[in-house]
């Protein structure tokens, strides 16, 4: 894995109903294994829940996944949620079974990153570095 | 030589049942016209033989559960669908009937598996999505619109709500003036899984335990021919287990379900009969072969051995097979087609009852007309025109197959006694020890792909840039609008008082230690919701959070 200088914190989360979660949980333990500190939310939980819990736990970016075809309304609910709770400069990344012509839409609504099935985990990493690396900047 | 009298038993069994089932054809031949074997067997059948592979349609059923399976009937056909309203999944079935599938297998979108009414907040955005909406009898009187209830048997993936949906069921079968046991079908019901691989628990693990129960007290004297759960180890390999973890988490799961039944004072050969199961078909054939065969002999000894069943039939494990959604690509989508192939071979070979084939297009989105229709017919090339069908469990004897049997039988059960000395299943999970089970072995799946140890073709090799872009079916927005107007209106349009009545019985049933079904049945016929029904019992029994 590759080197990191500083951590960085971030939030996996599953807005919704949808329980699946091997790639939320894959995506976890692989940042975890690339030295950064990992908040898991668990399947179920409210865009507001996932908001609230990126403020509390002071993360530097959020990973949205979702599989049941939801994510057109969800994704941008987090977003919501999170400027709400005047935490709008945490990024939002997303990942799934997305269709290609949802994803320019996702990224209008405020969504950095959409990321679907085969796309290397050492690229889904180096997009969080990146998210969080623009989110410290920003607020310092 | 003289035949070993089990070999002897066999063919007098044999006799009876093809006397009462004939099988499809005179003559099962051979591309060169030569006649195909019913059953190979070794040139030397000793006590060894006859205890560990047998006879088919013979404990320990290594062979299958039937003398001559798919020479007599082939698999059921049961293709698993179900999206936005029950109009529009009504249509969908109907055209699936008419392209030759043999049985129906519906999708609930996830507000109706979690007990949400469409209009609930939680619903928002998912209504219609993944699944059909149902929020009352009335929509689920649109779904089976023009199917008669008497000739299809009809699947549904429904856990925590099973009681509430089979309900609806035998509702609508009541209304074309069939008599519920005339009914046939499966109810998935499975709720220890939900906990640990698919997500869509409603109530704790005790009082779900309460209804999964009532539900198998109820069917037997009420729906003869239902299969009254669906134990189901597909989702656990959906997760991320490999091949023995699922054997043995779906295995205890199964004697969690049996135990609750025996608490709860049932007797063990009245409802072991109507219990079903529901593996995984992954890409590797031969363990996948093998992981069927050892999964029928290991359930049939826990059965007679653990339980002292005495029927047959309780001693069988009957299963249901769907090809790995997992092991779908989004790129090169076609190469999913032989995917599928090898797979739904593979749960042939394994002597499958019924089969649902995924399409092409599902890494992408939900699968349309017409890659659904590839992949029925992906089942009936395999049941037409392969030859597997011919004769019974064609791969026994091979030295491979039966050491991997043996094998996945011998490690499944080291896991189940790990599984009894941790207490139990609900322990077990309570601890969390099989979720962590489950989520190292696919973190080691997955890393295997990322390092380029395990190839997946077109996604780390043999790769190519795709400028054309699949049609996708997608579900539209106005659906959720629609379908919470028409709750609205049913809400208006029915007898309100009626329905506070059968829900204040039923809150004060579920306070008891009565069955919950003709409390929930009542319900259901005064077009309570779903989502109010639910309400109810979530009040008396509380919520699991995972």
């Amino acid at each position: 894995m590759a080197e990191q200088k500083k951590t960085y914190r971030v939030l996996i989360g599953k807005p919704g109903l949808d329980g699946h979660d091997r790639g939320a949980k894959f995506i976890a333990r692989a940042l975890r294994d690339a030295g950064f500190e990992v908040v898991y939310t668990g399947i179920r939980r409210t865009p507001e829940e996932i908001a609230a819990a990126a403020v509390q736990e002071d993360v530097s970016a959020v990973g949205l996944s979702l599989l049941s075809g939801a994510h057109m309304s969800l994704f941008p609910a987090v977003v919501k949620a999170l400027k709400n709770s005047g935490a709008g400069d945490i990024p939002v990344l997303g990942g799934g079974v997305i269709p290609d012509e949802d994803i320019a839409l996702l990224k209008e609504a405020g969504i950095n990153a959409v990321y679907t099935p085969g796309t290397p985990v050492d690229k889904i990493i180096g997009a969080f570095r990146a998210a969080c690396e623009t989110q410290k900047s920003g607020r310092n | 030589m003289e035949k070993h009298p089990a070999h002897i038993d066999w063919e007098k069994e044999l006799a009876k049942n093809l006397n009462r089932f004939p099988e499809r054809k005179e003559k099962f031949t051979n591309h060169g016209g030569e006649e195909v074997p019913r059953l190979a067997l070794p040139d030397k059948i000793d006590d060894a033989y006859v205890e560990n592979i047998g006879f088919p349609g013979q404990y320990p059923y290594t062979r299958g559960v039937q003398p001559t399976m798919y020479r007599g009937r082939f698999w059921t056909m049961r293709q698993y669908a179900g999206f936005s309203t029950a109009a529009e999944s009504n249509k969908r079935y109907r055209y699936l009937l008419e392209q030759g599938t043999t049985g129906l297998s519906i999708a609930f979108d996830l507000p109706t598996q979690i007990g949400y009414d469409s209009d609930h907040q939680m619903a928002a955005g998912e209504v219609g999505k993944v699944g059909v909406a149902i929020d009352s009898l009335a929509d689920m009187e649109i779904l089976f619109d023009q199917i008669p209830l008497d000739k299809v048997s009809t699947s549904m993936t429904i856990n925590a709500p099973a009681a509430i949906l089979l309900a609806m069921y035998v509702a609508v079968g009541e209304q074309q003036g069939i008599e519920s046991s005339k009914l046939k079908g499966t109810i998935q019901n499975d709720i220890l899984k939900e906990y640990v691989a698919r997500g869509t628990y409603i109530f704790p693990p005790k009082p779900s335990l309460r209804l999964i129960t009532d539900i198998f007290k109820w069917c037997t004297e009420h729906t003869p021919d239902f299969n009254t759960i669906s134990i189901s180890g597909y989702h656990i390999r959906e997760a991320g287990s490999t091949a023995v973890q699922e054997v043995a988490f779906t295995l205890a799961n199964g004697i969690t379900y049996v135990q609750a039944a025996l608490d709860a004072g049932l007797e063990l050969d009245n409802f072991a009969p109507r219990l079903s199961f529901f593996f995984n078909a992954s890409s590797d054939i031969l363990e996948e072969v093998s992981k069927f065969r050892a999964a029928r002999r290991l359930w049939a000894r826990i059965m007679k051995e653990r339980f002292n069943a005495q029927k047959p039939s309780s001693r069988m494990l009957r299963f249901h097979t769907q090809t790995a959604g997992y092991t779908l690509t989004a790129q090169q989508i076609d190469n999913n087609i032989v995917r599928v192939a090898l797979q739904a071979l593979s749960a042939v070979l394994g002597g499958t009852q019924s089969l649902h084939t995924n399409s092409r297009d599902e890494a992408l989105a939900l699968p349309t007309e017409d890659s659904v229709r590839t992949a029925l017919r992906t089942q009936q090339v395999i049941a037409h025109e392969s030859g597997v069908a011919s004769s019974v469990d064609p791969l026994a004897g091979s030295y491979f197959i039966e050491q991997l049997t043996d094998r996945i039988e011998a490690q499944a059960s080291e896991l189940i006694a790990k599984i009894d000395k941790a207490g139990g299943v609900v322990p077990a999970i309570e601890d969390g020890f099989i979720q962590r089970q489950i989520e190292n072995s696919a973190y080691e799946y997955q890393q295997e792909i990322e390092k380029g140890e395990r190839i997946i073709v077109g996604v780390n090799e043999f790769k190519i840039e795709e400028k054309t872009k699949p049609s996708l079916l997608r579900v539209d927005p106005e659906v959720e609008k629609a379908q919470v107007q028409s709750l609205k209106e049913l809400r208006q349009r029915r007898d309100n008082r009626k329905v506070e009545e059968a829900l204040a019985n039923l809150s004060e049933c579920a306070l008891s230690s009565s069955n919950l079904m003709p409390e929930i049945l009542a319900a259901v016929k005064t077009y309570a919701t779903l989502g109010e029904i639910c309400q109810v019992l979530r009040k008396v029994f509380g919520e699991y959070r995972g």
